[in-house]
């Protein structure tokens, strides 16, 4: 009796302390980037205010699914368990990449340390992480372990492990993200072709997986919740994919700009 | 002076012929299965999103081709306002690969997803066979006009009056 208490009351403990980390982590990452803005705006052509509200709604959504009401609801509810992981894993990343993170760290940082950090960038470790093809397989792969195997079931009762494989997502939904269009300097550049066919193949992996939800419900979640998860996965995918193949395209178009510009003008003869 | 500009053209899109075929080809695929999503799946409730019979090799095809054809709308629409800059549409070729690739994703969806892979039939709880021929014929007469016009563009570029078109 006196241990079940103990055990009940350290969960409580754990929680607390989560939360208020949470808090603490999100705070301090909007603060920075304020700060990192102000910094450089002092040296450089004014930052874009459009980039900060970007970084700011990135991490509201992004915190919106670690902690409050969203959250709470996730460890009971399948719908919202998957509209949370469209969030982190899609759109946030989406955001967050938008809001040009390294650029701005690069032009406020000391120059000794943005080297390491551009040494950093270009570092094997980065080039095998930053290939489209990595990324997906860290991305939808991890999602089909999660949703095919116990994990999805193991990680309601373990709020570590819960914690953990959501910062999986949103991590791997980053890399995805920046392996595919490019915001910040990127110094491991693939070409449109093979980007397009590693999308493709990640994408039709991301829907397979939901239709595979909507018939195989996960071990604990009722029949009807997996159903409306899967097709939320499914089209909830696809608008946010729209954004990403516009801009994926709106950049090949930037960048395949005709050269030579007299192409159309009639020859004088 | 406009038969200048038309002239420029002719040996622009005629360097780009292939392209406005493909760009019309990943279009028409697009635009298909978008209607078949939009018109079939939304707004009749025709088609299921996932019905018993679903074979895997049917949801794997429909996983991969959902994928390509949402890519290949909007790939395709940035290919064409390429060829626009280029000044280099070729309306006639671009219009038969649109046929060619809707008629034949129709075709593919008729025929390979729901009769083989039984991914899911048009509509429930009806005689089906009226449906499918319908679905099925009216890809194949896209795929003539479209087959049709690709010769006629053919036609156009090689005869030395082409340029009026």
């Amino acid at each position: 009796m006196l241990g079940h208490h103990m055990h009940h009351s350290n969960e409580q403990l754990i929680d607390y302390f989560e939360l208020i980390f949470m808090l603490l982590l999100f705070t301090s990452s909007v603060v920075t980037y304020l700060l990192a803005v102000k910094k450089s705006n002092r040296h450089y052509k004014k930052w874009p205010r459009k980039r900060t509200i970007l970084w700011l709604s990135g991490v509201l959504i992004t915190a919106s699914v670690f902690i409050g009401p969203l959250a709470e609801r996730a460890h009971t509810d399948f719908r919202a368990h998957m509209l949370g992981h469209l969030l982190i894993g899609m759109l946030a990343p989406l955001l967050l990449a938008l809001s040009a993170p390294w650029t701005l760290l690069m032009r406020t940082l000391p120059v000794k340390l943005a080297r390491q950090i551009s040494r950093f960038l270009k570092s094997q470790p980065v080039l095998i992480l930053s290939n489209p093809l990595t990324a997906s397989i860290l991305s939808v792969g991890g999602l089909w372990v999660l949703y095919t195997t116990d994990l999805y079931r193991l990680m309601q009762q373990n709020s570590i492990l819960h914690v953990l494989i959501h910062v999986h997502v949103l991590l791997a939904g980053y890399l995805f993200t920046v392996s595919f269009i490019y915001v910040d300097p990127t110094p491991h550049r693939t070409s449109y072709v093979y980007r397009m066919i590693v999308f493709i193949m990640a994408s039709a992996g991301h829907g397979i997986l939901s239709k595979y939800i909507y018939t195989h419900a996960p071990t604990h979640v009722l029949k009807s919740e997996a159903e409306s998860g899967g097709m939320l996965m499914y089209y909830g995918g696809d608008a946010i994919e729209l954004i990403l193949i516009t801009l994926f395209c709106y950049q090949w178009y930037r960048a395949s700009r005709p050269r030579i510009l007299n192409i159309t003008k009639p020859s004088i003869t | 002076m406009s038969s200048e500009i038309t002239r420029s053209n002719d040996s622009n899109r005629a360097r780009y012929s292939a392209r406005n075929l493909w760009t019309g080809l990943l279009f028409g695929l697009g635009v298909v299965a978008f209607i078949d999503e939009t018109v079939f799946h939304q707004l009749l409730h025709w088609h299921h999103f996932y019905d018993k019979s679903t074979s895997n090799m049917g949801l794997v095809s429909d996983g991969i081709f959902h994928a390509f054809s949402w890519f290949a709308t909007i790939a395709s629409s940035f290919m064409f306002a390429d060829l626009r800059r280029r000044n280099a549409v070729w309306l006639t070729r671009w219009w038969s690969g649109v046929l060619l690739g809707g008629g034949g994703f129709q075709l593919y969806d008729g025929i390979i997803q729901h009769k083989l892979m039984r991914l899911h039939q048009i509509r429930y709880n009806v005689d089906i066979y009226p449906y499918d021929w319908v679905w099925n014929i009216s890809a194949v007469i896209m795929i003539i006009i479209g087959i049709v016009l690709l010769v006629r563009a053919q036609k156009d570029s090689q005869s030395p009056l082409g340029e009026a078109s």
